[in-house]
C-alpha cells in the first residue's frame, strides 16, 4: 500500500466538510504548515479542530479561522488571536477549553486503545461540570474520554516511506500523541527518506500509526516570541 | 514594597539542590535569574523540555526550541525532550518538586483562580490546571492587590477556579504568606512595609503570630 503522497493537497484530499481533525503543535512550533495551507486552499468548512492552540491571526489555525472554516475548536490556550476572540464572543465559533495535560492524555489514550483516563486536573473547577469522578487513595479524579478524530495532521522532522517519524526538539509536543490518535494520520516531514535510512533506535512514532506521509515545502517555521539575551 | 524581580529573588530562596521546577509565565519566569549558587536546579518546560537554558544569543534562535511562553530558549548539557503526555505524566506523578505560578486570586484555603475573567477575553487554562492538581509544592508569585487596589488574597475566590486547596505559599510585593488550615499565616514582610498595611490589604483571615521579620535579600 502506498503511503507516500505528493504534497499537502493530495494528502488531505478526502477531509470533508464537518470532519473532526487533530493538529499537532504547541503555539506555532511543530505545526503541520503544509496541511493547514492545503485545507485553507480547499476551503473545507464546518471543521472541528483539536489542537493545543488556535494559531495567530495570520498563521497556523488562524488562517482557517479567518476563512471561517471552523465550527468548533477544542484547545487549552487560545490567547494571541483576535479573530478567534471575535468569533467566540459573537457565537460563530463553538469553543471547548480543556487542560493541556488532559488534552495530551486523551490523545494518548486513543493511540493506546484505552477508552478513557482519570486525571485530577480540573477537580473542583468548571471543567468538572457534568463529569463522572472517582476517588482513588483519597484523591478525586475526573473521568475523561479518549478522542475520536477522523484525521490527525502532524509535523515531524524526518520520516521514511513506511511512515516512521522522528521529531526535533520541542517541535515534538503533541505530534507523536496525535499521530497515534487519528483514524487516518497524515504526517508532513522536512526530510523524507527511504526505509533503512533512519536509525530504528531513534524512531519516535512507528509507521504503523501513520497512513500518509509527504515531504513538505516552504516551511516558514514562524517564531511567536523571539527572545534573546545580550 | 518589592518589585517583580525582588519577588522572584525571594522565591528563589525556596529552591533546593536537586529540585525539578516548573516556572509559569510572568514573574515566575524571573526566578530562573536568581537560582542560588552551588545548587543544581533543573527547569521543566511543559511543552516538552527538562533542562531549560537561557535565551539564545541574537542570530542563534531556533524555531523548534521554545518554552511554554513560546519564547525562544536554549538547552543545557543534560537536557531532554519529550512529548506533551510524558510532560504532564511527570507532573501528575509528582516528579516535579516545585511549581511557581502567577494568579489573579488566592483564597485562604489555598484555592487559586488564574485563567478566566467572565465577560472578558478567555485565554484558557493551558497547563495550569494540571500543574495545580498534582504538584506537591505550589508557590504563587503575584502582586498583593489588583490594578484597582483590591486584595487578591481573599476568604473565597470570586473568579472561576483553576484548582482547589493546592497553594502552599504566596509571595507578593508586600509579604510571604503560608496557607494553613486556619488561614493566611504571615511569615515575612517586605522591607518598609508594616503589618498594618498587609492586614488592610488582605481580604481573608490573616494570622499574625508574634514579631514578623523582614524578608532577607542576599546580595
Amino acid at each position: 500500500m502506498r503511503k507516500v503522497y505528493l504534497n499537502g493537497d493530495e494528502a488531505i484530499h478526502d477531509i470533508s466538510n464537518g470532519s473532526i481533525i487533530m493538529l499537532g503543535g504547541f503555539g506555532l512550533c511543530g505545526i503541520p504548515e503544509n496541511c493547514i495551507a492545503a485545507l485553507e486552499k480547499k476551503g473545507t468548512k464546518e471543521l472541528t479542530c483539536i489542537s493545543n492552540n488556535a494559531g495567530v491571526d495570520d498563521f497556523g489555525i488562524g488562517l482557517l479561522l479567518k476563512k471561517k472554516q471552523l465550527k468548533k475548536m477544542i484547545a487549552s490556550y487560545v490567547g494571541e488571536n483576535r479573530e478567534f476572540e471575535r468569533q467566540l464572543l459573537s457565537g460563530e465559533l463553538e469553543v471547548e477549553l480543556i487542560p493541556q495535560g488532559t488534552l495530551a492524555t486523551r490523545c494518548m489514550a486513543t493511540g493506546y486503545g484505552m477508552p478513557a483516563i482519570f486525571t485530577p486536573a480540573g477537580v473542583g473547577t468548571e471543567v468538572a461540570t457534568g463529569k463522572e469522578s472517582r476517588v482513588f487513595n483519597g484523591k478525586e479524579y475526573l473521568l475523561e474520554y479518549a478522542f475520536d478524530a477522523d484525521f490527525a495532521l502532524v509535523k515531524a522532522w524526518k520520516g521514511d516511506s513506511f511512515g516512521n517519524l522522528i521529531y526535533r526538539e520541542t517541535a515534538r509536543n503533541f505530534n507523536p500523541l496525535m499521530a497515534m490518535a487519528g483514524k487516518i494520520t497524515i504526517a508532513e516531514v522536512e526530510v523524507l527518506v527511504e526505509p533503512g535510512e533512519l536509525n530504528p533506535n531513534e524512531i519516535h512514532t512507528p509507521g504503523i500509526y501513520v497512513h500518509r506521509i509527504f515531504q513538505g515545502s516552504n516551511y516558514e517555521k514562524r517564531i511567536e516570541q523571539r527572545t534573546v539575551r545580550n | 514594597m518589592l518589585d517583580k524581580n525582588q519577588i522572584a529573588q525571594r522565591i528563589a530562596r525556596e529552591l533546593k539542590d536537586g529540585y525539578y521546577v516548573n516556572l509559569g509565565i510572568g514573574i515566575p519566569t524571573l526566578v530562573a535569574n536568581y537560582i542560588p549558587e552551588g545548587i543544581t536546579v533543573t527547569l521543566q518546560s511543559e511543552n516538552g523540555l527538562l533542562g531549560m537554558g537561557a535565551f539564545p544569543l541574537a542570530g542563534e534562535e531556533d524555531a523548534d526550541l521554545i518554552n511554554a511562553g513560546k519564547q525562544t530558549i536554549t538547552t543545557l548539557p543534560g537536557s531532554a525532550f519529550f512529548d506533551s503526555a510524558m510532560s504532564f505524566g511527570m507532573i501528575r506523578a509528582g516528579k516535579v518538586n516545585l511549581t511557581v505560578l502567577g494568579a489573579m486570586e488566592v483564597s485562604e484555603s489555598g484555592d487559586i483562580a488564574s485563567w478566566k475573567i467572565p465577560g472578558k477575553l478567555v485565554k484558557g487554562m493551558g497547563g495550569a490546571m494540571d500543574l495545580v492538581a498534582s504538584a506537591k509544592n505550589i508557590i504563587v508569585a503575584m502582586m498583593h492587590t489588583n490594578s484597582k487596589g483590591e486584595s487578591k488574597l481573599l476568604s473565597k475566590c470570586q473568579l472561576p477556579l483553576t484548582g482547589i486547596k493546592c497553594v502552599k505559599k504566596v509571595v507578593t510585593d508586600l509579604a510571604v504568606i503560608e496557607i494553613t488550615d486556619k488561614g493566611f499565616l504571615l511569615l515575612e514582610k517586605a522591607p518598609g512595609v508594616s503589618v498594618e498595611e498587609i492586614k488592610n490589604k488582605t481580604f481573608g483571615k490573616l494570622i499574625v503570630d508574634g514579631d514578623i521579620p523582614d524578608m532577607i535579600f542576599e546580595q
